[in-house]
């Protein structure tokens, strides 16, 4: 019982948890369909480039994991969440393409610019919208889901404008090389995992993982320390928007093209879920980047799983939302109480028996 | 009404009669909010019944509500109103009248609440709404709300703290005029002066014990700052050397008219190297709200301000750590401890937030600075990866210490860092205060206990609602000058 | 100080309507042109906003108690997707169908309601939730667009016009045309006077304020905040779903897509309309104007022809920014008086 009891306790307990129980569902459901019951894990070799349901999930779930990082160091800090990510990817796309190809230009073969030129305008725009969140929740103290929302409308609808309403399409191989392979590994498994490798490094090598913990736990309390709270939180919505920059980079290149109505949609949604079924808290304060990101990979396998079940990418968010409920009623304080309450009763039956 | 034998307090008797303004005093800890708590139905007692007149038997109170409706209401120093609400609202709301067809009858509410203004002598608008009013107005409608309530005990917790003279008289006025009504009101507050102005009687708290109920005649000033204070010696021996001469002449601090609006008028003070210079006055007299202002933790607002012979401009507390100083907060959960971080964590926070977030201390650095700390102050701990949240009080306080003693800091500032914690703890937290001066830092010691503070400082300073109001040193520093230097004029002796 | 102090919470509302009169003076000057003189124009900025105006009550009701539901907008999408596969596909009758969506309106926002009020989950993640959910049930449901053309009463209730008798104007062919409303409007506008009835003579309206104003204060003088908060849910989930049939008299039909972001529109309504997000001030009127503010936005960025549409969301965007940290500015205002 007791050991039971130390493994659930154990941080990395919830994603792993889940990502088995969508494995084991995988392998009921290939099996049911007489497939080989292992079909989710085979790995191949298909024209070159590597093939397989797992190989799927890792590079469909690059965008989730990008962003999981920066979502899970605002939640940290700030308590709150930052659900302009979605919005922000697709203004990265408008921005990068628009560059790329020129203001009202709908289809190129050729760049106007650099690639570099592109990419950068794009990241840099991310990062101001995540400076402009910042600035609302740091030093106007604003709820953070309110100052993002302004975003999370009006992303797209300024990426429509930098589109001319337009789908613009960039249609040279060195941009879709970003969303496609490099030899025979899909590129937004690389990205991603360089992505993560630099956030842990920096947060490995520099206090900033201390500095952001101790903001989201106790405000005041690192500022009598010395901390100066509205810059960290303010530097960690930065991050976030240059990550969802990022996310936007790989979703763009996908397709190589600007749909802005499309690039990262309900995307937030699945950043959220990502960092909450990591383990985090989404009360703020103590995080584990390795939880978000096998969450994020998790959710991925989800969403694999359900369209392999013949959901559509519209019916999707129905199960999403399900398990985002029960994520935050787990965590819920009067749950746990209850929870308590209940094992308490049963213990002392126990013991009258 | 009297109950004897509250457990978290203990044995404490509370009499209050009828038609009687009776001030609650005691300093910090000392049990009064336990006790308010009891009476309201907040906490649960133990032991011990309470009685009400008109009531047959102990009563209970399940919560704040039922405690109403029996006839206690409390009004605290928060005005705990609605400030968008209308006055009239505010005053009825939850008990609205009704008009036949189930909708509130405004009209009726406001000539209601407008009528029950003009009784208490109220000039007030009561369709305007509620944050329209000072403070003091909101303070004195939240006193009419419970009065209106058939309130036979009233309680009203440091309803002062935020009025002016002129608001305070106007309170009294109105606390007289229910007092004359047949009222009971048990008044918890600071100020001496107000004590004197309104009471009828006195019970003094200290340490969850009671030190006695008093009539006003027969407890001037002196003796009442005594009795709160507490004049037994405990047999600890002096650890304080004889003379002052590890003061260097050298100044560290100097402060000229500094202040911080709403909590420290203007003061100037010079802290010598090597000195321990203790900062006395009741809760709320401005004691650690000065050293705030020195520390930047409340930005200073008027006057220089000059560290080591050059004037410093601080704007956060970063800049006043850069300048060698520290300070270790009075309310350790609020201010002080990063609760989900381990024990390590909480020991390099202030030195990594000198190093700035590139340099990070190494983790076999921090190891070793954590453990050098557990051992020199003896914290109780697990072992230094324990979260900071679950060890006890002294050891939490510990811990802070060590955050800035790590910091190697030139100037400390103390703010009760002895409170909550155990005798043997204490002494060791004074010794170190002697060394550290010893060994030439300066520092503040801000304690309610004026005993400890006599052991370990050099030099005193005294403030009042606010204020700077003297220093104290040499042959002065007694129990008794340091009470007297408290209590302030007017002595009723 | 002590001025700004007093009107801090009536002058968000003046800018409004000063700012609405502005708008739709200078849109009546500029596109003079093209019809924005006429009664019509204005009338039909009701008409296409008749299901915002429900929602939007609602989501000031949730707002004033100091909570926040985003959930609405697909709320609407569900109620019109549910509308019209019950008409078109099971063939069920119309009034049945409308009394099933108020009551999922209902449950839905009893359960969000609950885990909000009594089990302390933040409100916008769990009207993300719902948000998410109830999209997606839309594709549930069908995953086509469906329209209504077969139910003769809902399509009775689409066309009827209700027409004006005076402020008509005579078209190019010299014909009186006179300004008409629709029943979604009636609908709208009586939503809007009983939710302000509501909060302002109601036991339960009042203690919404109370609960937004200070919440620990509420609760000690004896109000039931957990029942408030549920019940404020309640109210908007509900308000929501009678937006959503106002939005499918309009639309007549059911997309997985439609109403996206109006928990935006109606979240930004009440923005400009007074209400403070962090709850206690403004009332129903106030968002009433901000529709129409939005609605003029959207008209006038219409009349001009070159602009893109999307030009309407960014001004909204900007508009709510501008209100949001006004607010912010009044809030610290306030703050710094009171030391």
């Amino acid at each position: 019982m007791n050991k039971i009891k130390n493994i659930t306790k154990m941080q990395l307990f919830l994603p792993i948890f889940s990502m088995i129980l969508v494995m084991c569902i995988n392998v009921i459901y290939d099996i049911a369909n007489g497939n080989a019951a292992l079909n989710f894990f085979y790995i191949t070799i298909k024209n070159g480039v590597l093939f397989g349901r797992l190989i799927d999930v890792l590079n469909r779930g690059s965008e989730v994991a990008i962003l999981a990082i920066g979502m899970t160091l605002v939640v940290s800090s700030s308590a709150g969440t930052d659900i302009s990510v979605g919005s922000v990817m697709s203004l990265y796309g408008g921005m990068c393409c628009m560059v790329l190809a020129g203001y009202g230009v709908t289809n190129v073969s050729e760049y106007k610019q650099p690639l570099i030129v592109g990419i950068l305008a794009g990241l840099l725009l991310a990062c101001v919208c995540g400076l402009f969140n910042g600035f609302l929740i740091a030093y106007m103290n604003i709820q953070p889901m309110v100052a993002t929302l302004i975003l999370w409308s009006a992303g797209r609808a300024i990426g429509l404008l930098l589109c001319n309403s337009n789908i613009v399409y960039v249609r040279v191989e060195s941009f879709q090389k970003i969303g496609g392979y490099v030899g025979f590994l899909p590129t937004p498994i690389l990205v991603a995992a360089i992505c993560v490798a630099v956030a842990s490094i920096v947060l490995r090598f520099t206090a900033l993982g201390t500095y952001i913990q101790s903001v989201g736990i106790n405000k005041k309390a690192s500022r009598i320390s010395g901390f100066n709270s509205a810059v960290i939180i303010l530097l960690t919505y930065v991050i976030c928007g240059l990550f969802a920059g990022l996310a936007g980079m790989v979703a763009t290149s996908r397709i190589y093209s600007a749909d802005t109505n499309n690039i990262g949609l309900n995307m937030e949604m699945d950043a959220i879920l990502a960092v909450a079924l990591g383990g985090n808290s989404l009360g703020g304060g103590k995080f584990n980047l390795a939880g978000s990101i096998i969450g994020a990979y998790t959710i991925q396998a989800i969403t694999t799983t359900l369209y392999a079940l013949g959901v559509s990418s519209a019916q999707a968010p129905v199960f999403k939302a399900i398990v985002v409920i029960m994520i935050v009623v787990i965590q819920s304080a009067p749950f746990k109480d209850f929870l308590k309450k209940f094992t308490a009763k049963k213990s002392t039956k126990e013991v009258a028996a | 009404m009297s109950f004897p034998g509250v457990k978290a307090l203990e044995d404490v008797d509370f009499t209050l009669k009828k038609g009687e303004i009776r001030a609650l005093m005691g300093e910090n800890g000392a049990g009064k909010s336990t006790l308010i708590k009891c009476l309201t139905g907040v906490n649960k007692f133990q032991a011990g019944e309470i009685y009400l007149d008109g009531i047959e038997g102990p009563i209970v109170n399940k919560d704040t509500m039922d405690a109403q409706h029996k006839g206690i209401s409390t009004v605290y120093q928060e005005v705990n109103l609605c400030p968008n609400l209308s006055v009239a609202e505010n005053l009825f709301i939850g008990r609205e009248p009704m008009t036949k067809i189930g909708t509130v009858n405004r009209k009726e509410m406001n000539r209601r609440a407008a009528e029950l203004m003009s009784n208490l002598e109220l000039d007030v608008d009561v369709t305007k709404n509620l944050e329209e009013y000072s403070l003091a107005l909101q303070q004195m409608i939240a006193i009419a709300r419970a009065v209106d309530m058939d309130s036979k005990v009233l309680i009203l917790d440091e309803p002062t703290s935020s009025l002016d003279d002129h608001e305070v008289e106007k309170l009294f006025n109105m606390m007289r005029n229910l007092k004359s009504q047949g009222v009971g009101i048990i008044f918890v507050t600071h100020f001496l002066e107000q004590v004197y102005a309104v009471c009828d009687g006195i019970t003094v708290l200290r340490n969850g014990m009671l030190v006695g109920e008093y009539e006003i005649e027969d407890l001037p000033r002196v003796k009442l700052v005594a009795a709160m204070m507490g004049k037994d010696f405990d047999d600890l021996s002096a650890i304080k050397k004889e003379g002052d001469d590890q003061v260097s002449d050298e100044l560290f601090i100097e402060a000229k008219g500094c202040s911080h609006a709403g909590t420290i008028k203007p003061f100037d003070l010079d802290i010598h190297k090597g000195e321990v210079i203790g900062l006395t006055g009741l809760l709320g007299s401005g004691r650690s709200e000065l050293a705030r202002v020195i520390y930047g933790a409340d930005k200073n607002q008027t006057g220089t301000l000059k560290v080591d012979g050059k004037e410093a401009h601080i704007n956060q507390p970063l800049d006043a750590m850069k300048l060698g100083m520290g300070l270790l907060p009075d309310d350790r959960k609020a201010e002080g401890i990063i609760g989900d971080l381990s024990v390590r964590e909480n020991i390099i926070l202030a030195l990594q937030a000198k190093a700035g977030p590139l340099n990070k201390i190494p983790y076999k650095k921090q190891c070793e600075i954590a453990d050098q700390f557990i051992e020199l102050l003896q914290i109780k701990t697990a072992s230094r990866e324990t979260l900071i949240k679950q060890l006890s009080g002294g050891n939490q306080q510990k811990v802070i210490l060590a955050r800035w003693l790590a910091t190697n800091p030139d100037f400390l500032v103390l703010d009760e860092p002895t409170r909550g914690i155990d005798i043997g703890t204490k002494t060791e937290i004074q010794k170190l205060v002697v060394k550290l001066a010893e060994e030439g830092k300066s520092i503040i010691f801000i304690s309610s206990e004026i005993e400890e503070m006599l052991r370990t400082c050099n030099r005193m300073a005294v403030l009042r609602d606010g204020q700077k109001v003297g220093e104290i040193s040499g042959n002065e520093m007694t129990q008794e000058g340091i009470m007297k230097a408290i209590a302030g004029g007017g002595s009723d002796e | 100080m002590k001025k700004i102090k007093i009107q801090s919470s009536n002058i968000l509302l003046l800018i409004t309507v000063v700012l609405f009169i502005c708008m739709y003076t200078a849109g009546c000057v500029v596109y003079a042109n093209k019809g924005f003189t006429h009664l019509q124009t204005f009338l039909n900025i009701l008409i296409n906003n008749a299901g915002l105006i429900c929602v939007a009550c609602g989501t000031t009701m949730v707002m004033l108690s100091g909570g926040i539901d985003i959930s609405v907008g697909s709320v609407v999408a569900m109620d019109c997707m549910f509308l019209a596969v019950g008409m078109e596909e099971w063939k069920m009758n119309s009034i049945t169908l409308m009394i099933l969506v108020l009551l999922i309106g209902l449950v839905f926002g009893l359960f969000q309601g609950f885990c909000i009020a009594y089990l302390d989950i933040q409100p916008f993640i769990v009207t993300m939730a719902g948000l998410f959910f109830a999209r997606g049930m839309t594709a549930v449901i069908c995953k086509d667009q469906v329209s209504i053309v077969s139910d003769k009463l809902f399509t009775a209730l689409s066309n009827t016009k209700l027409t004006i008798p005076f402020g008509g104007y005579v078209n190019k062919k010299g014909a009186m045309i006179m300004p008409f409303l629709r029943v979604s409007v009636i609908v709208a506008i009586i939503c809007v006077i009983v939710t302000y009835l509501i909060l302002k003579y109601t036991k339960f309206g009042r203690s919404i304020y109370a609960v937004g104003g200070n919440q620990q204060s509420a609760s000690l003088m004896g109000l039931n905040v957990k029942k408030t908060r549920l019940l404020t849910h309640v109210v908007a989930s509900f308000l929501a779903s009678i937006g959503g049939i106002c939005y499918c008299l309009n639309t007549m039909c059911g997309t997985t897509t439609q109403a996206t972001g109006l928990e935006m529109d109606a979240i930004s309504s009440a923005v400009i309309g007074g209400t403070l997000l962090t709850g206690g001030v403004g009332n129903v009127l106030g968002t009433f104007v901000g529709v129409l503010i939005n609605g003029t936005i959207s008209s006038l960025v219409k009349s001009n022809g070159k602009l893109i549409s999307s030009w309407a969301n960014i001004i909204t965007a900007i508009l709510l920014c501008f209100f949001i940290v006004l607010q912010a500015i009044f809030a610290k205002i306030k703050e710094r008086s009171k030391l």
